[in-house]
Protein backbone atom coordinates (compact mmCIF):
# COMPACT_ATOMS: atom_id res chain seq x y z
CA UNK A 1 0.00 0.00 0.00
CA UNK A 2 1.18 3.39 -0.85
CA UNK A 3 1.81 5.33 2.29
CA UNK A 4 3.17 9.12 3.28
CA UNK A 5 6.61 8.08 3.06
CA UNK A 6 6.40 7.09 -0.32
CA UNK A 7 5.24 10.29 -1.40
CA UNK A 8 7.74 11.85 0.76
CA UNK A 9 10.91 10.18 -0.86
CA UNK A 10 9.45 11.14 -4.12
CA UNK A 11 9.59 14.79 -3.41
CA UNK A 12 12.92 14.61 -1.71
CA UNK A 13 14.34 13.10 -5.13
CA UNK A 14 12.70 15.74 -6.44
CA UNK A 15 13.78 18.57 -4.67
CA UNK A 16 17.43 17.23 -4.35
CA UNK A 17 17.07 17.16 -8.65
CA UNK A 18 16.45 21.32 -8.44
CA UNK A 19 19.51 21.78 -6.57
CA UNK A 20 21.72 19.65 -8.49
CA UNK A 21 20.25 21.43 -11.79
CA UNK A 22 20.74 24.94 -10.32
CA UNK A 23 24.52 23.64 -9.39
CA UNK A 24 25.01 21.94 -12.99
CA UNK A 25 23.71 24.75 -15.30
CA UNK A 26 25.77 27.62 -13.18
CA UNK A 27 25.43 29.42 -16.68
CA UNK A 28 22.16 29.24 -18.24
CA UNK A 29 19.64 31.04 -16.46
CA UNK A 30 16.38 29.47 -18.04
CA UNK A 31 17.47 26.56 -16.95
CA UNK A 32 17.83 27.42 -13.21
CA UNK A 33 14.41 29.33 -13.28
CA UNK A 34 12.75 25.55 -14.31
CA UNK A 35 15.05 24.10 -11.33
CA UNK A 36 13.66 26.06 -9.08
CA UNK A 37 10.04 25.08 -10.12
CA UNK A 38 11.31 21.89 -9.28
CA UNK A 39 12.19 22.45 -6.31
CA UNK A 40 8.96 24.39 -6.08
CA UNK A 41 6.80 21.79 -7.49
CA UNK A 42 8.56 18.75 -4.35
CA UNK A 43 7.46 21.28 -1.73
CA UNK A 44 3.80 21.22 -3.32
CA UNK A 45 4.23 17.34 -3.53
CA UNK A 46 4.94 17.22 0.00
CA UNK A 47 2.01 19.85 1.10
CA UNK A 48 -0.34 17.83 -0.47
CA UNK A 49 1.01 14.36 1.05
CA UNK A 50 0.88 15.33 3.99
CA UNK A 51 -3.01 17.15 3.49
CA UNK A 52 -4.01 13.85 2.41
CA UNK A 53 -2.49 11.26 4.71
CA UNK A 54 -3.19 13.65 7.98
CA UNK A 55 -6.70 14.49 6.94
CA UNK A 56 -6.67 18.40 6.38
CA UNK A 57 -7.18 20.24 3.97
CA UNK A 58 -4.90 23.47 5.29
CA UNK A 59 -2.50 21.94 3.48
CA UNK A 60 -3.95 21.74 -0.08
CA UNK A 61 -4.49 25.70 0.41
CA UNK A 62 -1.36 26.57 0.78
CA UNK A 63 -0.05 24.69 -1.86
CA UNK A 64 -2.29 25.97 -3.78
CA UNK A 65 -0.42 29.81 -2.77
CA UNK A 66 2.89 28.16 -3.27
CA UNK A 67 1.83 27.70 -6.84
CA UNK A 68 0.55 31.43 -7.36
CA UNK A 69 4.17 32.75 -5.44
CA UNK A 70 5.84 30.51 -8.33
CA UNK A 71 4.19 32.01 -10.90
CA UNK A 72 4.68 35.46 -10.22
CA UNK A 73 8.72 34.61 -9.72
CA UNK A 74 9.06 32.74 -13.17
CA UNK A 75 7.16 36.01 -14.60
CA UNK A 76 9.50 38.34 -12.79
CA UNK A 77 12.31 36.28 -13.01
CA UNK A 78 12.04 35.65 -16.99
CA UNK A 79 11.10 39.36 -17.15
CA UNK A 80 14.80 40.18 -15.78
CA UNK A 81 16.32 36.98 -17.86
CA UNK A 82 15.07 39.27 -20.74
CA UNK A 83 16.33 42.90 -19.86
CA UNK A 84 19.53 41.24 -18.80
CA UNK A 85 19.56 39.65 -22.30
CA UNK A 86 19.43 42.53 -23.91
CA UNK A 87 21.89 44.50 -22.52
CA UNK A 88 24.55 42.08 -22.39
CA UNK A 89 23.75 39.96 -25.33
CA UNK A 90 24.65 36.82 -23.49
CA UNK A 91 22.43 35.05 -20.08
CA UNK A 92 25.38 33.36 -18.80
CA UNK A 93 25.16 34.34 -14.79
CA UNK A 94 29.17 34.07 -13.96
CA UNK A 95 29.45 37.36 -15.31
CA UNK A 96 26.45 39.17 -13.34
CA UNK A 97 29.30 41.79 -11.85
CA UNK A 98 27.35 44.76 -13.36
CA UNK A 99 26.28 45.97 -9.72
CA UNK A 100 29.82 45.95 -8.50
CA UNK A 101 30.90 49.25 -7.85
CA UNK B 1 -3.10 -2.62 -6.14
CA UNK B 2 -3.86 -0.09 -9.27
CA UNK B 3 -3.07 2.18 -7.33
CA UNK B 4 0.59 1.31 -6.46
CA UNK B 5 1.26 0.92 -9.80
CA UNK B 6 -0.33 4.20 -11.06
CA UNK B 7 1.91 5.68 -8.27
CA UNK B 8 4.89 4.12 -9.26
CA UNK B 9 4.58 4.36 -12.81
CA UNK B 10 3.67 8.75 -11.98
CA UNK B 11 6.72 8.88 -9.68
CA UNK B 12 9.27 7.12 -11.88
CA UNK B 13 8.31 9.35 -14.69
CA UNK B 14 8.37 12.52 -12.50
CA UNK B 15 11.79 11.76 -11.30
CA UNK B 16 12.74 10.62 -14.99
CA UNK B 17 11.62 13.87 -16.40
CA UNK B 18 13.27 15.88 -13.57
CA UNK B 19 16.60 14.48 -14.04
CA UNK B 20 15.89 14.93 -18.21
CA UNK B 21 15.17 19.11 -17.43
CA UNK B 22 18.34 19.59 -15.66
CA UNK B 23 20.72 17.93 -17.90
CA UNK B 24 18.69 18.45 -21.63
CA UNK B 25 21.18 20.01 -23.79
CA UNK B 26 18.83 22.13 -26.00
CA UNK B 27 16.47 24.13 -23.28
CA UNK B 28 13.59 23.68 -25.38
CA UNK B 29 13.59 20.02 -24.48
CA UNK B 30 13.95 21.10 -21.00
CA UNK B 31 10.42 22.65 -21.04
CA UNK B 32 8.92 19.91 -22.24
CA UNK B 33 10.64 17.84 -19.17
CA UNK B 34 9.25 19.77 -17.35
CA UNK B 35 5.96 19.85 -18.46
CA UNK B 36 5.71 16.02 -18.45
CA UNK B 37 6.92 16.33 -14.99
CA UNK B 38 4.09 18.75 -13.77
CA UNK B 39 1.81 16.64 -16.01
CA UNK B 40 2.76 13.37 -13.77
CA UNK B 41 2.92 15.85 -10.41
CA UNK B 42 -0.44 16.30 -11.28
CA UNK B 43 -1.32 13.12 -11.43
CA UNK B 44 0.57 12.27 -7.95
CA UNK B 45 -1.73 14.86 -6.38
CA UNK B 46 -5.32 12.67 -7.98
CA UNK B 47 -4.07 10.03 -6.36
CA UNK B 48 -4.06 11.20 -3.00
CA UNK B 49 -7.62 12.74 -3.79
CA UNK B 50 -6.31 16.61 -4.46
CA UNK B 51 -7.82 17.08 -7.63
CA UNK B 52 -8.02 21.21 -7.65
CA UNK B 53 -4.69 21.23 -7.15
CA UNK B 54 -3.85 18.80 -9.41
CA UNK B 55 -5.92 20.94 -12.06
CA UNK B 56 -4.48 23.84 -11.13
CA UNK B 57 -0.93 22.25 -11.62
CA UNK B 58 -1.91 21.39 -15.52
CA UNK B 59 -3.49 24.70 -15.88
CA UNK B 60 -1.29 27.27 -14.32
CA UNK B 61 2.03 25.22 -15.39
CA UNK B 62 1.47 23.45 -18.38
CA UNK B 63 -0.95 26.49 -19.51
CA UNK B 64 1.08 29.64 -18.81
CA UNK B 65 4.55 29.26 -17.07
CA UNK B 66 5.70 26.15 -19.70
CA UNK B 67 4.66 28.40 -22.46
CA UNK B 68 6.23 32.02 -20.89
CA UNK B 69 9.29 29.32 -20.73
CA UNK B 70 9.03 28.40 -24.19
CA UNK B 71 8.61 32.01 -25.30
CA UNK B 72 11.77 33.10 -23.76
CA UNK B 73 13.75 30.50 -24.89
CA UNK B 74 12.97 31.00 -29.00
CA UNK B 75 12.83 35.37 -28.80
CA UNK B 76 16.10 34.94 -27.13
CA UNK B 77 19.01 34.53 -29.69
CA UNK B 78 21.19 32.29 -27.30
CA UNK B 79 23.88 30.51 -28.02
CA UNK B 80 23.33 27.37 -25.78
CA UNK B 81 26.05 24.94 -26.82
CA UNK B 82 28.69 27.92 -24.88
CA UNK B 83 26.62 27.95 -21.95
CA UNK B 84 26.69 24.30 -21.30
CA UNK B 85 30.83 24.62 -21.31
CA UNK B 86 30.85 24.84 -17.52
CA UNK B 87 29.07 21.39 -16.98
CA UNK B 88 31.70 19.46 -16.17
CA UNK B 89 33.54 21.64 -13.59
CA UNK B 90 30.89 22.30 -11.26
CA UNK B 91 29.22 18.67 -11.76
CA UNK B 92 31.21 16.63 -9.08
CA UNK B 93 30.64 18.96 -6.44
CA UNK B 94 27.37 19.59 -7.18
CA UNK B 95 26.69 16.05 -7.77
CA UNK B 96 28.28 15.66 -3.54
CA UNK B 97 26.20 18.85 -2.54
CA UNK B 98 23.01 17.11 -4.08
CA UNK B 99 24.06 13.33 -2.49
CA UNK B 100 24.86 15.14 1.10
CA UNK B 101 21.20 16.69 1.09
CA UNK B 102 19.52 13.70 -0.17
CA UNK B 103 20.98 11.54 2.55
CA UNK B 104 20.14 14.20 4.81
CA UNK B 105 16.78 14.18 3.45
CA UNK B 106 16.05 10.36 3.78
CA UNK B 107 18.04 10.01 7.62
CA UNK B 108 15.59 12.56 8.46
CA UNK B 109 12.19 11.12 6.80
CA UNK B 110 13.87 7.56 8.67
CA UNK B 111 13.38 9.04 11.93
CA UNK B 112 10.34 11.03 11.36
CA UNK B 113 6.95 10.33 13.73
CA UNK B 114 4.01 12.52 14.29
CA UNK B 115 5.27 13.16 17.77
CA UNK B 116 3.64 13.82 20.27
CA UNK B 117 1.34 16.28 19.25
CA UNK B 118 -2.09 15.08 19.41
CA UNK B 119 -3.05 13.99 15.76
CA UNK B 120 -7.16 13.83 16.06
CA UNK B 121 -6.90 17.99 16.05
CA UNK B 122 -6.97 19.43 12.55
CA UNK B 123 -7.12 22.97 11.36
CA UNK B 124 -9.68 21.76 8.37
CA UNK B 125 -10.70 18.52 8.93
CA UNK B 126 -11.28 16.24 5.66
CA UNK B 127 -15.18 15.01 5.00
CA UNK B 128 -15.28 12.83 2.45
CA UNK B 129 -18.71 13.90 1.92
CA UNK B 130 -17.79 16.82 0.64
CA UNK B 131 -16.03 17.09 -2.88
CA UNK B 132 -12.37 18.37 -3.04
CA UNK B 133 -13.03 21.26 -4.95
CA UNK B 134 -15.98 22.32 -3.09
CA UNK B 135 -14.10 22.09 0.35
CA UNK B 136 -11.49 23.86 -0.96
CA UNK B 137 -13.48 26.47 -1.70
CA UNK B 138 -15.43 26.44 1.60
CA UNK B 139 -11.98 26.90 3.08
CA UNK B 140 -10.69 29.94 0.80
CA UNK B 141 -13.31 31.93 1.00
CA UNK B 142 -13.73 32.33 4.66
CA UNK B 143 -10.94 31.21 6.77
CA UNK B 144 -7.59 31.87 4.54
CA UNK B 145 -10.00 35.01 2.10
CA UNK B 146 -7.11 37.73 3.22
CA UNK B 147 -4.42 35.83 2.12
CA UNK B 148 -6.08 34.81 -0.99
CA UNK B 149 -6.60 38.61 -1.51
CA UNK B 150 -2.53 38.70 -0.43
CA UNK B 151 -2.22 36.13 -3.08
CA UNK B 152 -3.73 38.06 -5.67
CA UNK B 153 -1.49 41.19 -5.28
CA UNK B 154 1.78 38.64 -5.78
CA UNK B 155 0.09 38.07 -8.82
CA UNK B 156 -0.89 41.84 -9.64
CA UNK B 157 2.90 43.02 -8.52
CA UNK B 158 3.94 40.38 -10.27
CA UNK B 159 2.64 41.57 -13.93
CA UNK B 160 2.97 44.84 -13.11
CA UNK B 161 6.95 44.06 -12.76
CA UNK B 162 7.37 42.00 -15.65
CA UNK B 163 5.38 44.84 -17.87
CA UNK B 164 7.15 47.90 -16.76
CA UNK B 165 10.86 45.60 -16.48
CA UNK B 166 10.39 44.70 -20.82
CA UNK B 167 8.41 47.65 -21.83
CA UNK B 168 10.51 49.49 -24.12
CA UNK B 169 10.03 52.83 -26.04
CA UNK B 170 10.46 52.22 -29.67
CA UNK B 171 11.30 54.67 -32.07
CA UNK B 172 8.62 54.17 -35.15
CA UNK B 173 5.79 53.85 -32.78
CA UNK B 174 2.56 55.93 -33.13
CA UNK B 175 0.86 56.77 -29.66
CA UNK B 176 -2.37 58.63 -28.71
CA UNK B 177 -1.00 62.37 -27.88
CA UNK B 178 -3.96 63.61 -25.86
CA UNK B 179 -3.14 66.97 -25.50
CA UNK B 180 -2.88 67.46 -29.46
CA UNK B 181 -6.25 65.97 -30.02
CA UNK B 182 -7.66 68.14 -27.22
CA UNK B 183 -5.86 71.55 -28.99
CA UNK B 184 -7.35 70.69 -31.95
CA UNK B 185 -10.20 72.88 -33.50
CA UNK B 186 -12.81 71.76 -36.49
CA UNK B 187 -11.84 75.15 -38.54
CA UNK B 188 -8.25 74.04 -38.29
CA UNK B 189 -9.21 70.59 -39.16
CA UNK B 190 -12.50 70.56 -41.71
CA UNK B 191 -13.08 73.06 -44.92
CA UNK B 192 -15.88 73.44 -46.74
CA UNK B 193 -15.70 73.16 -50.55
CA UNK B 194 -17.93 73.12 -53.10
CA UNK B 195 -16.32 71.73 -56.51
CA UNK B 196 -17.61 72.31 -59.25
CA UNK B 197 -18.77 69.27 -61.83
CA UNK B 198 -15.95 67.19 -63.35
CA UNK B 199 -12.74 69.20 -61.63
CA UNK B 200 -12.11 67.51 -58.81
CA UNK B 201 -10.95 69.16 -55.36
CA UNK B 202 -7.24 70.42 -54.70
CA UNK B 203 -6.37 68.96 -51.21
Amino acid sequence: MIGLIHYLVVAAVLFTMGVLGIFVNRKNLIVILMAIELILLAVNINLVAFSAYLGDLVGQVFAMFVLAVAAGESAIGLAILVIYFRGRGTIAVDDVNRMKG
Amino acid sequence: MIQAIAFYLFAVVVIVSGALTISSRNPVHSVMWLILAFFNAAGLMVLVGAEFIAMLLVIVYVGAVAVLFLFVVMMLDIDFTQLRAGVARYAGIGLAIAVALAAEVMIALGAWSAGKIDLTRRAAPLDPTVPNIQAIGNLLYTRYVFIFEAAGFVLLVAMIGAIVLTHRERGGSRYQNIARQNARRPQDATRNVQPPIGQGVQL
